[in-house]
C-alpha cells in the first residue's frame, strides 16, 4: 500500500466509497440467493423524537431462522458526534454498512474540513442502501433507521428507509425490524408529541418489552445475565449511551408497573 | 543528431533543491510542539478557509507549509491512506511512523522523477497514551524524514524562529504557555500576532477517540491574553 494518487479527473474527492471503488475494494455480496435460515438477522430497533433531540434503542437478540444466534448483539451505533444509526435485517451486511457509513461521514469531514449536513448524511445512507439492492433481493436486506440532532434547525430528526434506498422522514417515532409492528403500536399510543428525554427512554424500553412479548425474534430484558436493550440519547451535546445499571433500574420499574396493574 | 547537454547529477539535485527551498521559505513558518497533555500545531495563517493544519486520523495531525495545493494534496492522500488502512485492519493499526514513511516515499519520488519537486515541508504528529510518548515527524521536500519528541519549526525563516523558541521552550509545560511561546517565536520581537493571524489546533489526550481539536476565536483569544 502506497499513498493513493489520482489524476484530477478520477479523483474521488471526499467520497470514501468512491475511493474504495476506484481501488477495487468495494464490499460485494454478489452471488446466489442465500437461505434466510442460514444467516444472522438483527431484529427490532426504534427511535423516538423528544423535545430536545432523539432517543434510539434496539433489543439485543440476533436470530438465524428459529434459533437465537446471539444474545448481546448491538444494533444502535453512533454515526458521528450528533447522529446515530440503528439496524435491522441481515446482520453481516448491516454491520458492514454501518462501518462504511461511519467512515464515509468522518472521511468527508476530514477531507472537506467541515461536517456533512444531517440531510447529507441521510442521503448518503440512502445511496448505500440503493447500491445494496441486488444483495437485498438475494436475501441480504438491511433496513436501518437514521436519527440525529440537526444543528442548523436545533432539533432532533428521524429517518426511516426501505431496501431500495427510499428515505422517509418521520415526525414522532420510527421503528424497523421484525418486532417493529408491535413496538410501533406502543409508541403510537404513548407518544404525545412532547416527550422529555427521560420519558422517551422509558417509552423505548416499554416498546421493546412489548415487541419481545409478541415477536420471537426480539429479545426481552434478561436480568439473569444482565442484558438490557442498547439505548442512546442524541441531543445538542452529542451521542450518549445510557449505562446498563440505569437501564436495569428503569426495566424493574416497568416490570413493577405492569405487575401492579395486574394485581 | 542533437546530443542532450550533459549536466552532472549533483547539479541537477542542487538545482531542484534550491528551487524547492526557494518556494518554501517564501511562506510563513509553522510550529509543532509537545505540551504536557498533547501536541500543539500552530501556524501563521491569515486565511480562515485555506488551512495548513488538518486531522489525519484519531491520534494523528498534519501541518504543511509551502505551496498550498501541493501540501493539501498530501494531506488528503494521508487521510485516504489512513482511513483505508483503518478500514482494512483496525483503527489502532494506523500510526504516524508508517504514514511518515509513505510521505517520504512520495516526496522522494517527486524529487527525483517528476518534472519539478514538491515545494512543501510538512510535519505529522501523533499523541501517545502517556505524556512523553508523543511523536513528531518532520519531512522535507526531498523525502528526508526526521523525528523528534520535542518541537519542530517548518517553513519561513526556520532557523530564526527555531532559535527564538529554543530560548523559552521546556518540556512538560501546559498548553497556554507553549502556545504563547510558539506565537512569540513566530512573531519575533517586532510584531504581535493576533488570533486572526493564526491557525491553531491540538491533539489532546483528553479529547476522546478523535484527539484533533481546533482552537479558534474566543478560546484562542483567551489563551493569547494570558501572555
Amino acid at each position: 500500500m502506497t499513498l493513493p494518487r489520482f489524476s484530477p479527473d478520477s479523483d474521488p474527492g471526499p467520497d470514501f466509497l468512491g475511493l474504495l471503488q476506484r481501488l477495487d475494494r468495494s464490499p460485494s455480496w454478489d452471488g446466489v440467493p442465500v437461505d434466510a435460515n442460514q444467516i444472522t438477522h438483527g431484529t427490532t430497533v426504534v427511535a423516538i423524537q423528544t423535545l430536545d433531540g432523539v432517543v434510539m434503542s434496539g433489543d439485543r437478540r440476533a436470530t438465524s431462522g428459529h434459533l437465537i444466534s446471539h444474545r448481546t448483539i448491538e444494533k444502535v451505533f453512533p454515526a458521528d458526534q450528533h447522529s446515530g444509526v440503528a439496524i435491522a435485517g441481515a446482520a453481516g451486511p448491516a454491520m458492514e454498512m454501518v462501518r462504511l457509513f461511519q467512515l464515509q461521514i468522518e472521511h468527508y469531514e476530514k477531507v472537506e474540513g467541515r461536517p456533512l449536513s444531517l440531510d447529507g448524511k441521510a442521503n448518503q445512507l440512502s445511496q448505500m442502501l440503493r447500491s445494496n439492492l441486488p444483495a437485498a433481493l438475494q436475501g441480504l436486506g438491511v433496513v436501518p433507521i437514521f436519527a440525529g440532532f440537526d444543528e442548523k434547525l436545533q432539533k432532533g430528526r428521524l429517518f426511516e428507509f426501505d431496501i431500495t434506498g427510499g428515505r422517509y422522514e418521520e415526525k414522532d417515532f420510527a421503528a424497523s425490524g421484525s418486532g417493529s409492528l408491535h413496538a410501533s403500536t406502543v409508541l403510537k399510543l404513548r407518544h404525545n408529541g412532547k416527550l422529555s428525554t427521560d420519558e422517551a427512554i422509558d417509552l423505548s424500553i416499554e416498546a421493546l418489552f412489548h415487541a419481545a412479548d409478541e415477536d420471537s425474534a426480539t429479545g426481552g430484558p434478561d436480568p439473569i445475565r444482565g442484558i438490557y436493550p442498547v439505548v442512546a440519547v442524541i441531543n445538542s451535546s452529542g451521542f450518549t449511551r445510557i449505562e446498563d445499571s440505569e437501564l436495569a433500574t428503569r426495566t424493574n420499574t416497568l416490570v413493577e408497573k405492569v405487575t401492579g396493574e395486574r394485581s | 543528431m542533437n546530443m542532450p547537454m550533459y549536466v552532472s547529477p549533483e547539479q541537477v539535485m542542487k538545482d531542484r533543491a534550491d528551487y524547492a527551498r526557494k518556494g518554501i521559505t517564501r511562506g510563513r513558518a509553522a510550529i509543532v510542539s509537545v505540551f504536557s497533555d498533547g501536541v500543539l500545531l500552530c501556524a501563521e495563517n491569515p486565511s480562515n478557509t485555506l488551512r495548513k493544519i488538518g486531522e489525519i486520523y484519531d491520534r494523528i495531525g498534519f501541518i504543511g507549509v509551502g505551496k498550498y495545493n501541493e501540501f493539501d494534496q498530501l494531506r488528503v492522500a494521508g487521510v485516504r491512506h489512513a482511513d483505508l488502512k483503518g478500514y482494512s485492519f483496525s483503527r489502532e493499526d494506523v500510526d504516524a511512523r508508517w504514514l511518515a514513511n509513505q510521505y517520504a516515499q512520495t516526496l522522494g519520488q517527486y524529487f527525483t522523477h517528476e518534472m519539478k519537486p514538491l515545494e512543501v515541508e510538512i510535519a505529522i504528529a501523533e499523541i501517545g497514551e502517556e505524556p512523553g510518548s508523543d511523536q513528531i515527524f518532520h519531512l522535507l521536500y526531498d523525502g528526508t524524514v526526521m523525528d523528534t519528541e520535542t518541537f519542530v519549526v517548518i517553513g519561513g525563516e526556520t532557523e530564526t524562529v527555531k532559535t527564538r523558541l529554543e530560548e523559552s521552550w521546556k518540556s512538560n509545560q501546559p498548553l497556554t504557555v507553549v502556545l504563547n511561546q510558539a506565537v512569540n517565536a513566530l512573531a519575533g520581537p517586532d510584531r504581535t500576532l493576533k488570533a486572526d493571524d493564526l491557525e491553531v489546533a491540538v491533539l489532546g489526550r483528553g479529547n476522546g477517540r478523535r484527539a484533533f481539536h481546533r482552537i479558534e476565536n474566543e478560546t484562542l483569544d483567551e489563551h493569547l491574553s494570558e501572555n
